[in-house]
């Protein structure tokens, strides 16, 4: 960096600069990820959306300290991430519940294995359990839980050590359209209840719209970012945001930028 | 490989599925009856037809019992003690040659499962220990260890081990990709992984390697016996033959089957118990590909 660069925000808590990854196939590297730079201060809400390739869960997997080697700069509260942090929450795009645990045992899953006093938690873990509509639940087992519910447990449990950031991949990619609008409103509640850091990554525009204060807009070939977009939607949004003009011109956009780069599927 | 020898493949798949389908038809009472009523006659009849069909088809005392012979021959037998004796002594070496070998099996498959460097090195000659017809070596192990129980116990053990090597393994490596990662994303130890996700996910196909270990173990015995020894069931067969009591042949027949069945079914009430989550989880299309492949 030169002194003639522009200053940086102090107050980032995920920095991105230069990142780029590499795999390496059988006959060939592929880039998977190249020149990523981007600033996530605390609290906001940014979602990452892009076609199928474009690099947008391994840049997630990188933040969270899953994804392995890279090169450039991934920084967290300034310090190089390496490993998973306990100060992260991951959700998947599958719920990846323990078949073999009721609900509470899954949610109390991360407190398990941070060693820490799971009797410490319980009024924590049955409050968000309340939250996300699953009181009563507690001692069922995933099985008899329906597709939503199982992904609001998954929630729970990305919750209960009480994270500063959440890492979400694709969270409600699996569920049918109804269900995936009530889980984004209820995202949206729960976040703001919980200030929380969130990066949320999508390949649904209008998801990535109505969620975030900041979307990222990525390509494949190679997987880099090609625009950053402010969402200045007010807040509480409902499902009858998306139907306002501002809303339908930001995914417009985004959908024109990414039809521009070639990289709608 | 994970075959359930009494049963055939995906032995609670289809209970479950048509459990359901009956419910919906609200014939479950009747369905029932037909399950226990349909298989009853078709013994009473073959009973019947062997009973007052064998003589006058020319099949001499001496080759074949009728039932009540046979029935008979049982009843004599227990009561007189004989058969609990000879019984006892099987069930003995098949307990402990089972036991012995599912321990050694289930020892070496969470080995082979924890280190890629254990598994090149065992696994080989576990395949080929297994490639070894158990029975080939039955008369140099009774020859030289002796005709008491130690060669039986071997003997059966070596032939019980191997279905529970190979499912243990293959479970523990068979737990789900993004489970893991779960685990990791939490900064789990190896060993929390294992014993969290990796044990549980194999718990299902350990216990189908159990149920195929109880039933290939009183092969090892009875052959065992045949080789050399003073008591049990085995030993009986051999005796009896040759003594030419039909009667008292089939009766061993009759116990071996007995005794085969309820072992096997210990083992899956035991598994059906542990792995409640397996059969539930069939029907939730979420999880049945994985967990219902048997």
């Amino acid at each position: 960096m030169t002194a003639t660069s522009s200053p940086v925000d102090t107050r980032a808590l995920i920095e991105v600069r230069g990142l780029s990854k590499h795999y390496q196939t059988k006959d060939a590297g592929v880039v998977a990820l190249t020149g990523v730079d981007l600033q996530i201060r605390r609290g906001e809400f940014v979602t990452i959306v892009g076609p199928s390739g474009c690099g947008k869960t391994t840049l997630l997997k990188l933040m969270g300290g899953l994804g392995g080697a890279y090169s450039g700069e991934l920084h967290l509260e300034g310090t190089p991430v390496t490993a998973p942090r306990r100060d992260m929450g991951f959700m998947f795009q599958a719920p990846t519940l323990l078949a073999w645990r009721t609900v509470l045992a899954n949610v109390l899953l991360p407190i398990e294995v941070a060693k820490l006093p799971k009797k410490k938690y319980l009024d924590r873990a049955h409050s968000l359990l309340e939250l996300a509509g699953l009181k009563g639940f507690e001692h069922r087992y995933p099985f008899e839980l329906s597709g939503g519910m199982q992904q609001r447990a998954a929630l729970v449990r990305s919750l209960i050590a009480d994270p500063a950031i959440l890492l979400m991949d694709e969270p409600f990619g699996a569920l049918d359209a109804m269900s995936r609008e009530t889980m984004n409103v209820e995202l949206m509640r729960i976040w703001q209840e919980t200030k929380k850091t969130v990066v949320f990554v999508t390949h649904s525009i209008p998801e990535a719209v109505f969620l975030a204060d900041r979307v990222v807009v990525m390509s494949p070939r190679p997987g880099r970012i090609t625009d950053i977009v402010d969402v200045p939607l007010p807040r509480p949004r409902t499902v009858e945001s998306m139907s306002e003009p501002a809303f339908a011109e930001l995914s417009g956009n985004i959908r024109r930028q990414l039809n521009a780069t070639g990289a709608i599927d | 490989m994970k075959v359930d020898p009494l049963r055939g493949g995906r032995p609670d798949a289809v209970p479950a599925q048509s459990r359901r389908r009956r419910l919906s038809a609200g014939g479950a009472g009747r369905d029932r009856l037909i399950r226990w009523a349909a298989p009853l006659l078709l013994l009473v009849a073959i009973l019947c037809a062997w009973e007052f069909g064998i003589r006058p088809a020319g099949i001499a005392p001496y080759l074949v019992p009728t039932p009540v012979d046979l029935a008979k021959n049982l009843w004599e037998g227990f009561t007189d003690g004989t058969y609990v004796t000879q019984t006892w002594a099987t069930l003995e070496e098949i307990l402990l040659g089972a036991g012995i070998g599912a321990g050694t099996g289930i020892v070496l498959g969470v080995l082979i499962a924890w280190s890629r460097i254990l598994d090149v090195a065992i696994t080989p000659y576990a395949v080929a220990l297994n490639a070894l017809p158990k029975v080939a070596i039955a008369p140099f192990l009774v020859l030289t260890v002796g005709q008491g129980l130690a060669s039986k116990v071997i003997i059966t053990a070596s032939i019980a081990f191997f279905p529970v090597l190979i499912n243990v393994a293959g479970g523990l490596k068979s737990a789900a990709a993004d489970e893991i990662m779960l685990m990791r994303s939490l900064n789990a130890s190896r060993w929390q992984i294992f014993t969290k996700v990796q044990v549980p996910t194999a718990l299902p196909q350990t216990f189908d390697g159990l149920a195929i270990a109880v039933t290939l173990a009183p092969i090892g015995a009875v052959v065992g016996e045949f080789v050399g020894a003073t008591k049990g069931l085995g030993f009986y067969i051999t005796l009896t033959t040759q003594l030419v009591r039909p009667a008292a042949t089939f009766a061993m027949f009759v116990i071996l089957i007995a005794m085969s069945l309820t072992l096997y079914s210990v083992v899956r009430l035991l598994g059906r118990r542990l792995v409640f989550w397996r059969h539930n989880a069939l029907e939730s299309d979420h999880s049945s590909s994985r967990m219902g492949g048997v």
